[in-house]
């Protein structure tokens, strides 16, 4: 890309990480392994709900339209436990954003831990990057067929285990097992395994680092939403340059007297002809730490270079930190000339005093605001969760007609109403008006008042409410009244306010 | 491509594309080749989506697709696997007896949202989309009925129709227009009398009485209660099917209505029928078949003791009145 290209469209460059190992890399390890157990493993676990009810622990039943998390089981009119949840997330990457930069994108996100474990399996069969880039070159052979066809008939394997880990949250997982072994399972299963397997296929095994520059939103979002209090991945150019080895170091050291220095690492970096910056210059009696290794070229997944800035391919997985790191070791320097810095601080550390400490980075309004928010709506959730009531009754006044006037001059109203039973055995409800309610009820089609719903359904009766002739309910326009209903096995009650409608004309 | 010179931005090193705004060049970063197939790969299923489906609209219709396919054509499927899979639940509707269609769940849930249906389609125009009637059109949510309201009954009058000259076996009746026959003073006399008469008047006595004795009780019966082999309505109840205020009751009694309903036995199969009469029978004013023993439905009809305001479990009422 440096070089002057006169075409519009560029292929692909292969990129081939090298492997690192180091602080952060380990905790992506942690991070890989547990976010893959909880995809693969999640539809496996059991959770007792009785004998009329999945016994799978997270479940979403979409053709009976019932979600099972562990001991909540949400309806589709509780819809708005997943709206709040949806809204969290989005809150909850607005925060980590505002305080940790791209940190969903580094460690967290499907497409960064899938391509790594598409990596881990690459290194595996070819070797790490020197190996790798040497096959590459290499014209076809024998071994060069071999090594790429394992590579990927093992990507491969992953991809399918990926596309029907997906579809055991849509079924209970055993049988569905059974049904895809013996090619009884429906269509839309394999459908979906067929569609999951190509995307995790091409997206880790080929497309990777495309996915993010090309394709995903987020990059740009975060990067209106990160600003310089962000802790992000940076290059302390302050320290490293004039960077170089031998000879091009002490050249470099002297190119900056006219250049001056690079400020605050914004990409591209622009040089400053003759600008001689006095405040924030490095000292210039040596050359600066960064002895030009390539270090944290050769381990980027997303084959850029820290040392250019803050750049909107840069997804912060932290390898660089950790390569750097080592050279720094190696050579006897202190560790963090690449780290997770702010760029508010870079003035500061220029000019030789102390960062910020990291929490006064992080705990500040903005990210006070987005937690105060996110918590309120996740206490919110809770509260609603646990106030949720056990008996749940719905009436829906019929308004065509309003009224039915009797052959005896009562006045009847109708109502819809719906009882959900949750419970995983049949209830009996009872419906009744409220005491000085000078109606009567009747079901329509039934002998009593008692609705038998069945466990885990939903039943609709119609209700007729009749008012006597004369009375005030049969007079009156409107009047406010309440249903009741009761287990009658339980005890339990609950109500609901509607309203009557009256002849008022006469 | 612009004709301009090529240029090469000296900060980034990238070629600049010659635009130039307000002194903005616009470095010319070359799009992945990927984007560029994938852009070759949708043009060519667009190809092939414009020979096999229909796609360029014409002046009437769209070209149709190699396939044949349409949206309407899935919709006549559809219907038509429904239809086939409803073919045993119509062929049972037709051979149960009316009377105890309710007695079979699925069977009664069938015919009533058929019913409901057919209803809405058909009936609706006069009885209304909720079946309330209207002024003329009688009202099927009430208990009360011109020419009976068991499901029999109901199916009788859907089957053949009201006053209708096409169908012979069509219900009839005929109100005579007494403004011909009575002094204006005398109608006004009997309005007055039948406007009573839901009050508990007896309908043989006073002025009025005896107007009614010698012109109405021969249909409407003594006791005013009407005779439903003659569709004469019962005078002594709260509803009215043309209205009771004094314009209305002089208009009716002068004139003499004359409501008509079309027979649908043609028009409707006969499992339609028996589903729209046991839809209009469920509508809360059916009434059980004669002997039946089954439970009074509609207004009145209850013996729970919780509704019961002294005794109920629900005396912890707190109704905002």
């Amino acid at each position: 890309m440096a070089e002057p290209t006169s075409t519009l469209y560029a292929a692909r460059e292969p990129i081939f990480p090298r492997r690192v190992s180091g602080f952060f890399r380990r905790m992506k390890w942690w991070i890989m392994a547990a976010t893959l157990a909880i995809y693969y493993l999640t539809p496996w676990l059991r959770w007792d709900r009785g004998p009329n009810l999945p016994d799978q622990a997270v479940l979403i039943d979409l053709a009976n339209r019932r979600f099972y998390f562990f001991w909540i089981e949400i309806w589709p009119h509780e819809f708005y436990f997943v709206a709040g949840l949806l809204v969290m997330a989005g809150l909850g990457l607005f925060l980590f954003t505002a305080a940790l930069g791209r940190v969903w994108c580094g460690y967290a996100c499907p497409q960064t831990v899938w391509t790594d474990l598409f990596l881990v399996v690459e290194r595996w069969v070819q070797g790490d990057r020197n190996a790798r880039l040497r096959l590459h070159q290499q014209p076809w052979s024998l071994r060069k067929v071999r090594l790429k066809s394992t590579t990927w008939a093992l990507w491969l394997v992953i991809a399918v285990a990926t596309g029907g880990a997906w579809v055991f949250y849509f079924a209970d997982a055993p049988t569905l097992l059974r049904d895809l072994v013996t090619l009884d399972a429906p269509g839309v299963a394999y459908m979906t395994i067929a569609i999951l397997t190509a995307t995790t296929f091409t997206f880790g095994g080929f497309m990777r680092e495309q996915i993010c520059i090309y394709m995903c939103p987020w990059p740009r979002i975060q990067g209106a939403m990160m600003d310089d209090d962000t802790l992000t991945v940076a290059y302390r150019d302050w320290r490293g340059e004039p960077r170089g080895k031998g000879l091009r170091r002490r050249e470099a050291a002297a190119d900056l007297r006219v250049t001056g220095p690079q400020i605050g690492g914004r990409s591209p970096m622009i040089p400053m002809p003759g600008v001689r910056d006095t405040k924030h210059a490095a000292p210039l009696d040596g050359p600066g730490d960064c002895i030009d290794c390539n270090a944290c070229v050769n381990v980027c997944p997303m084959g850029i270079d820290i040392r250019d800035g803050q750049q909107m391919a840069c997804i912060t997985c932290a390898l660089c930190i950790d390569a750097c790191d080592q050279v720094m070791g190696k050579i006897g320097r202190p560790r963090g000339l690449i780290d997770y810095v702010a760029l508010s601080d870079a003035p500061r550390e220029a000019a030789g005093g102390a960062p910020k400490p990291a929490w006064r980075h992080v705990v500040r309004p903005r990210n006070i605001a987005y937690f105060a928010v996110w918590a309120a709506i996740g206490l919110g959730l809770i509260f609603a969760l646990f106030i949720r009531p056990d008996i749940e009754m719905t009436v829906a006044p019929i308004r065509n007609p309003t009224f039915v006037t009797l052959a005896d001059g009562s006045i009847r109203n109708a109502y819809d109403v719906r009882l959900r039973n949750k419970h995983g055995e049949a209830r009996p409800f009872l419906l009744a008006p409220g005491a000085t309610t000078e109606a009567t009820l009747t079901i329509e089609n039934r002998a009593d008042n008692i609705v038998e719903v069945p466990a885990d359904a939903q039943e609709r009766v119609r209700v007729y409410l009749t008012a006597p002739p004369g009375s005030d309910l049969a007079g009156d326009e409107r009047t406010d009244i309440r249903l009741w209903v009761e287990d009658t096995a339980s005890g339990e009650r609950a109500h609901v306010d509607t309203s009557f409608n009256g002849r008022d004309n006469e | 491509m612009s004709d301009n010179k090529r240029r090469v931005d000296p900060v980034t090193g990238t070629e600049t594309t010659g635009h130039s705004w307000d002194g903005i060049e616009e470095l010319n970063n070359p799009l992945p080749r990927w984007w560029l197939w994938t852009f070759y790969g949708t043009v060519v299923f667009s190809v092939i989506y414009v020979v096999l489906y229909p796609a360029i609209p014409l002046l009437n219709s769209a070209t149709g697709g190699a396939l044949g396919w349409s949206t309407r054509g899935d919709v006549a499927a559809a219907i038509a696997e429904v239809d086939a899979s409803q073919a045993d639940m119509r062929a049972s509707l037709v051979e149960t007896d009316l009377a105890a269609i309710d007695k079979n769940e699925a069977l009664f849930s069938f015919a009533t949202n058929a019913g409901g249906a057919i209803f809405r389609t058909n009936c609706s125009q006069c009885h209304g989309s909720g079946a309330a009637g209207a002024l003329g059109y009688p009202n099927l949510l009430d208990d009360e009925w011109l020419w009976g309201g068991t499901i029999e009954d109901i199916a009788f009058t859907i089957r053949h129709g009201i006053r209708n000259e096409v169908d012979p076996d069509a219900r009839y009746s005929q109100m005579p227009a007494f403004g011909d026959m009575l002094e204006d003073d005398q109608i006004a006399t009997l309005v007055t009398h039948v406007q009573s008469l839901p009050g508990g008047a007896d309908p043989l006595s006073g002025p009025g009485g005896e107007l009614f004795e010698m012109n109405c009780a021969a249909c409407h019966g003594a006791n005013a209660k009407g005779d439903r082999t003659l569709g004469a309505p019962n005078l002594t109840d709260a509803i009215w099917l043309y209205g009771s205020s004094d314009e209305q009751l002089t208009e009716v009694i002068s004139r003499g209505p004359f409501g008509v309903m079309p027979p649908w036995g043609g028009r409707l199969s006969e499992a339609e029928v028996r589903a729209v009469a046991t839809y209009v029978h469920g509508l809360g004013g059916g009434e059980p078949q004669v002997g039946e023993n089954t439970i009074p439905e509609g207004a009145g009809a209850t013996d729970a003791a919780p509704s019961d305001p002294d005794e109920g479990p629900f005396e912890e009422d707190a109704p905002q009145e």
